[in-house]
């Protein structure tokens, strides 16, 4: 495997091939989450009250339902991206690895979660 | 896990020397030098230097090799050209890399504590191991590669706007102050390249004479190599020769971008 060489280590096994749509994927992700937000605070803004009937109201419109879905969907791969940066940055050998797992199982319940309520309310009324 | 704490061996721990001026000087300046020797086995420490500014040039490096002449003979320290163009004498100098020959004493104030560059191997005093980082170097093949067999009997030509692409580049002087500086390159620098690098190879990349865009992009493309670049701007903060690495690396990141979508 030649790493018994200073050359040697730094080839390591080659190049990874990959790291740009991740790099990329986490840009455009940070724009998407710009917008929705700010979409998201406007629309919380001009709510007539906050009680639970109006926000169930609110949500089961299409045009709120559709953008928080994004939103969320938006929101959690981004922070998917991010963290897999950070465990990737302090994390070495099988804790990274496991921590990756673990991180990607997380965002996925989280973001599943998250979409399967809005749509309950935006289908049915009623929330989760 | 990371290491965020050191190694038992690199503590500063050893008993601190004191080198005192002589007492009829004026004006004095205090200065505390990281020593370690792996001969001895013993921890590194801080030694105490006091420097007569009126018998010393104006530089870190006058007050080193003056330290070094006349009070303690086995201070060890890289240096060369004494005028920033070699890189030798790069280290950490009150906290910030920089090049020993060029910055000025009288530009810190206070005691003047000089350590080697951050995380790197300590061969003695303030004598980094470099081998890694020459490995890296070679790694992206610094050196200008075509298909074109070279023209018989004279040079590839540039043109003058093609050549000014290089500038900001092409005046790297490998001193590592900028990798060494570098978060990214303290915790991953096993498998990332770090700015000094990157703009090594960037400079190549940049080069209208070079025909292997393709395949240097190939090999940098890596979430370790190049990816662990989080733009944390260090590298252009301290550069010695005002470049900016972190603007070559995003450069790259772009022409990674580009041949993708």
């Amino acid at each position: 495997m030649g790493n018994g060489t200073s050359i040697g280590r730094v080839r390591g096994l080659g190049s990874g091939k990959h790291g740009t749509h991740h790099w990329w994927h986490q840009r455009l992700t940070a724009g998407s989450n710009l917008l929705l937000l700010l979409w998201f605070l406007f629309s919380i803004a001009m709510l007539p009250s906050y009680d639970g009937a109006s926000l169930t109201k609110w949500l089961s419109s299409g045009w709120a339902a559709l953008p928080m879905a994004l939103l969320i969907a938006t929101l959690f791969y981004h922070a998917r991206l991010g963290l897999q940066v950070v465990i990737e940055d302090y994390q070495q050998d099988e804790t990274r690895v496991v921590l990756l797992v673990v991180l990607n199982l997380l965002t996925a319940l989280g973001a599943g979660l998250a979409i399967f309520s809005i749509l309950r309310i935006a289908f049915t009324g009623t929330p989760a | 896990m990371a290491e965020f704490s050191l190694p038992k061996n690199s503590k500063i721990t050893g008993k601190s020397r004191e080198h005192k001026a002589a007492a009829d000087a004026a004006r004095v300046k205090k200065f505390k030098v990281y020593r370690y020797d792996p001969d001895t086995g013993e921890n590194p420490r801080y030694d105490k230097f006091e420097i007569d500014l009126d018998q010393c040039g104006p530089m870190v490096l006058d007050a080193l090799i003056k330290m070094k002449s006349e009070q303690d003979p086995s201070l060890t320290f890289r240096r060369s050209c004494r005028e920033g163009i070699c890189g030798s004498c790069a280290m950490n100098i009150d906290g910030r890399n920089g090049l020993a020959c060029t910055t000025a004493i009288e530009d810190i104030k206070g005691e003047v504590r000089i350590t080697p560059l951050p995380h790197m191997d300590v061969i003695k005093d303030l004598v980094p191991d470099f081998t890694h980082f020459y490995a890296q170097y070679s790694s992206i093949k610094p050196w200008l590669q075509t298909v074109t067999p070279a023209p018989s009997g004279k040079e590839r030509l540039q043109s003058p706007e093609d050549r000014a692409k290089l500038d900001g580049l092409y005046e790297c002087i490998l001193c590592a102050c900028c990798s060494t500086s570098c978060p990214s390159y303290w915790w991953n620098s096993d498998k990332f390249l770090g700015p000094a690098i990157l703009l090594q190879a960037y400079r190549w990349l940049a080069d209208s004479r070079d025909e292997m865009t393709g395949e240097r992009l190939d090999e940098l493309e890596d979430p370790f190599r190049l990816y662990r670049c989080h733009t944390i701007m260090n590298c252009a903060n301290v550069c010695p020769k005002g470049l900016n690495p972190a603007k070559a690396i995003a450069e790259v990141k772009k022409l990674e971008l580009e041949r993708t979508l």
